[in-house]
């Protein structure tokens, strides 16, 4: 196979997105992670609903299909079933999947069709110019409510272990590298894969995120889940998350007699989301968020289990022309 | 058996069976179609059943009814009035006592006249016992007591010996028509496969009902309907959706594509959804979204991706993919929209059918986006639209609206089995490898882009919603490029009309009178046009299946009569859109709006009088 550089999933098309949007770095992050796929470019395909993010498949030398709000899922899911060969990956925002798409997202997640969802979080409507979304914090003032909201936001990663959803991670727009390789692992995985991206919005809701990316705190403020690995964070890499009755919480080793040992080592892998959603909730002062893979458990494809009937079907059928089908059953002549 | 009774020939009969939700009417109904099938009968039929899974026994809003109309001669409708009824209880009496021939037979279960039931169908008192019925041939039948009697030993509970007594009746019409229960036989023997006790209930029941009509008195004579004079061929008994479902496996097959549906359950619909879910052995993908939209939006990525890919709903889940239809329409791509119309607005009558969304698939989508409409106009030929639809969206990358109805829909008629090879060859417009491709660039003739499917090397592009710019296919902004945009697409749903064929007509080529109507009222104005023609009016019917474009002809069609009328199951969508096309021409209306279909007596007697005037 060809070997593929980011230079060959970048469109001719300008980008138009604000200077100093975290999107940029998203769409170099992707360009540069595809070629580690090693698949071929044609077999790409990029769905997108509508808002900021959903402009993404404009910027991306492979198919893509810029479509209508919210609906993303279905169309994604509509050329998997109709090509499960292809790599298929949806981008979307805060309103579109969650707002307007909502239906459609816990669908998705729900049925675990093999496709990679790229979920932009910037907690605000970007496109429509600043309305609330429904993962804006609660209070949050904008146009929409210039008294502060009264709703209480989603957490997506809990309406996404509830829709029995297999992959769920989470990254930063501020860190390249891991953005990279958790698209690449997404896509390995069998199933829906939900990525959710933290990423700032310069123009409506600037620094949202800065409690847990900003420089001078980002490493009290971040956890990197890695399978098989204690759950140690902190400049010193000395703080780590344990489990005390049902609650988590943050301790430091080598003080009140915790060792390595009592640190909780991450499973992504457990069927039993309890503590993955446990975990995809915590957040800074409190506590590190977590990022990386949280939850990636393999469970059967609504693809796999069509395409299976498919092939059954037609090993048993009695017949398998059009012709034969009109001739079934009770016929006469005249 | 042998018949004790004096045999009479028809020509053709109506009959109806009703009775409460639960009766078991759509079986009986469906199962003395199919044996008058087979017996070569021309036929149609009309279920007609209430909204409700299960409305208040016994209730009038609880009756559903099955319409079959058999003939010797060649049957169009299901019939306007029955000649013979049968009344599982009273409310199955009084729901239809206006659509019973004065002086017709009347089979009713006299063991549910009962005190209770007759208040339950808002009688004071039983109507067999005032004049309400006079001069009709009345059999009161103990239905319900010698369904008992004939099982008091077969060990069945009592709900179950209750079930079987649709087939008591369905026994008594068996012997009135002189058919053979061979072929109910065989059905249940199927059906209750593993329920044995079951199969010799039922066939006992049957046996009984046809018994006690060769006993009692009260039927004078039976009748025969001899085999119609239909076309020599292979015959089948199809419904319109079942129709509609074949046709599109048969355009897949003969285009080389993979059929794709995406849908969402709705009345009168879903029956599409299930014939196709039946037949993955086929190739078919099926898929039940989460909702209408999820439905198009699924088949519109399938199409994207090269599926044949339609979706099918009914009125309100076209209102809901309207978006989804105008993407498909912007994007240029293949889609089937199948619309089994029922009355509207909003969830209006679910179960009755109506030609209301007329205007809602022409014009239903924000901007302007123009889509091809056809409309079938027979169950059987819901197989040949399908096809035809299929046809035009891959061929001219464009979605096309099919537009069927409830009536249609649920409607059998024998149907001459076609052979997918005698149908016109499909030639998809796509683009392969190695070619100089820009998504936007069209053929001269027809205006069609070509579409470039994922997994093909070198010709990766972006589709969306917003506007293309001309040729290239990239967004843009250009004021003067979205004029020309909206002015080609609209050029490139007209010259289709260059490809279909001129629109025929059914009697004189010129004369006093042209009926126009579309879709499924075909067989009720065709039907009262044959009967003015035989009088020797100067009449002829023009029946549209090609909605938009209308085929090319039509200007000079219409001038060759004195006065149109335009006959349609809403309050005159398609007169209107024919005034609007044809400005100058007078358009009379006829139109009705109960959710039932047009009876041809009525139109007859409309008819005569515009032609008297």
């Amino acid at each position: 196979m060809e070997h593929l550089t980011n230079k060959d999933f970048t469109s001719d098309q300008e980008v138009k997105w604000c200077p100093g949007c975290g999107d940029y770095a998203i769409l170099r992050a992707m360009q540069k992670a595809l070629p580690n796929l090693e698949r071929k470019k044609e077999d790409f395909v990029f769905i997108s609903g509508i808002g900021c993010s959903s402009r993404f498949p404009y910027y991306m030398n492979t198919y893509g299909f810029h479509t209508i709000h919210g609906r993303a899922p279905a169309f994604a899911t509509g050329v998997k079933l109709a090509n499960p060969n292809l790599s298929v990956w949806q981008i979307t925002g805060d309103g579109d999947a969650l707002a307007i798409g909502g239906n459609h997202f816990i669908h998705a997640l729900r049925r675990n069709i093999d496709i990679n969802i790229l979920l932009f979080n910037n907690e605000i409507y970007g496109l429509t110019k600043g309305q609330f979304s429904p993962t804006s914090k609660k209070g949050i003032k904008t146009k929409s409510n210039p008294h502060g909201t009264t709703d209480e936001p989603f957490s997506p990663s809990d309406l996404a272990i509830g829709a029995q959803g297999s992959f769920f991670a989470r990254v930063v727009d501020t860190n390249p590298k891991l953005m990279q390789q958790i698209f690449v692992e997404a896509e390995s995985h069998r199933g829906t894969s939900l990525i959710e991206i933290l990423q700032n919005c310069v123009i409506f809701n600037d620094k949202t995120f800065a409690p847990i990316t900003a420089k001078e705190v980002k490493k009290d403020a971040q956890i990197v889940l890695e399978q098989g690995k204690p759950m140690l964070f902190g400049a010193e890499m000395n703080k780590g998350i344990v489990l005390n009755g049902f609650k988590l919480e943050v301790v430091t080793v080598g003080e009140n007699g915790i060792t390595e040992k009592d640190i909780l080592v991450h499973d992504a892998k457990e069927q039993d989301p309890t503590l993955h959603a446990m975990l995809a909730r915590m957040r800074p002062p409190e506590f590190p968020a977590a990022l990386g893979i949280i939850r990636a458990v393999d469970r059967p494809t609504f693809d796999e289990g069509l395409l299976a009937q498919l092939e059954y079907e037609k090993e048993n059928a009695k017949f398998n022309t059009v012709d034969e089908l009109l001739q079934s059953g009770d016929t006469w002549e005249i | 058996m042998d018949k004790t009774t004096q045999v009479v020939d028809l020509e053709k009969v109506v009959i109806k069976f009703a009775g409460d939700s639960g009766d078991g009417m759509q079986l009986t109904g469906t199962q003395f179609t199919d044996t008058s099938a087979l017996l070569g009968n021309d036929l149609a039929t009309f279920p007609d059943y209430p909204a409700e899974i299960r409305a208040p026994q016994g209730t009038v809003a609880g009756v559903s009814g099955f319409q079959i109309h058999i003939g010797r001669i060649d049957i169009n409708t299901p019939g306007d009035i029955a000649d013979v009824l049968v009344a599982m209880n009273p409310a199955a009496l009084k729901a239809n006592k206006n659509w019973i021939k004065k002086g017709g037979t009347i089979i009713v279960n006299i063991d549910t006249f009962t005190k209770r039931d007759l208040e339950k169908a808002g009688y004071e008192t039983s109507p067999l016992e005032d004049n309400s019925f006079e001069g009709y041939n009345i059999i009161q039948a103990p239905i319900t007591k010698l369904t008992r009697e004939a099982l008091k030993d077969s060990g069945l509970d009592g709900k179950s010996i209750g079930r079987s007594k649709n087939m008591f009746a369905l026994g008594i019409v068996y012997w009135m028509f002189n058919r053979p229960m061979k072929q109910t036989e065989k059905f249940l023997e199927k059906k209750f496969a593993k329920k044995p006790e079951v199969v010799a209930a039922n066939i006992k029941v049957m046996h009984a009902g046809y018994n006690f009509a060769d006993t009692i008195e009260a039927l004078p004579s039976s009748y025969t309907v001899l085999s119609a004079n239909l076309a020599p061929g292979t015959y089948r008994n199809v419904m319109g959706n079942q129709a509609i479902a074949w046709g599109f496996l048969a355009a897949a097959e003969r285009s080389n594509k993979e059929l794709f549906l995406g849908s969402y359950p709705i009345t009168p619909a879903s029956d599409i959804l299930h014939e196709l879910a039946k037949h993955k052995n086929l190739g078919v993908k099926t898929f039940q979204a989460e909702d209408e939209i999820a439905g198009i939006c699924s088949a519109i990525g399938a199409s994207f991706t090269g599926s044949l890919a339609i979706t099918t709903t009914s009125g309100p889940g076209l209102a809901l993919k309207g978006e989804g239809l105008g993407l498909a329409i912007m994007a240029e791509l293949p889609l089937v929209v199948v619309n089994v119309q029922r009355g509207g607005p909003s969830t209006g009558l679910p179960t009755k059918t109506e030609q209301s969304d007329l205007m809602q698939a022409l014009y239903g989508r924000n901007g302007e986006s123009p889509s091809v409409v056809l409309a079938s106009s027979t169950p059987g030929n819901c197989f040949d639209w399908a096809y035809m639809a299929s046809k035009i969206t891959l061929e001219h990358n464009t979605p096309v609206v099919l537009l069927s109805d409830g009536y249609l829909g649920n409607g059998a008629e024998p149907w001459k089995i076609k052979s997918t090879k005698d149908m016109p060859e499909i030639n998809p417009s796509i683009a392969v490898e190695g070619e100089e491709y820009q998504p936007y660039a069209r053929d001269e003739k027809t205006l069609a882009r070509k579409i470039a499917l994922p997994g093909t090397k070198g010709l990766e592009h972006r589709l969306g919603g917003l506007e293309k710019e001309d040729v290239t296919g990239n967004v843009s902004y250009d004021p003067d490029n979205h004029e020309k945009m909206v002015g080609i697409r609209a050029e490139k749903i007209k010259r289709i009309a260059d490809v279909i064929p001129d629109q025929q007509v059914f009697g004189k080529e010129e004369g006093d009178l042209l009926v126009i109507g579309w879709g499924g009222t075909h067989g009720s104005l065709y039907s009262a046009v044959d009967n003015l023609l035989a009088d020797g009016e100067e009449i002829a019917l023009c029946q549209f299946n090609y909605i938009n474009p209308l085929p090319n002809n039509i200007e000079t069609l219409l001038s060759k009569y004195k006065k149109i009328v335009v006959c349609e199951l809403n309050s005159g969508q398609f007169a209107n859109y024919l005034r609007m096309n044809f400005q100058g021409t007078i358009f009379n209306q006829y139109n009705k709006i109960q959710g039932f279909p047009f009876t041809s007596s009525e139109l007859e007697s409309h008819f005569k009088t515009l032609l008297a005037k």
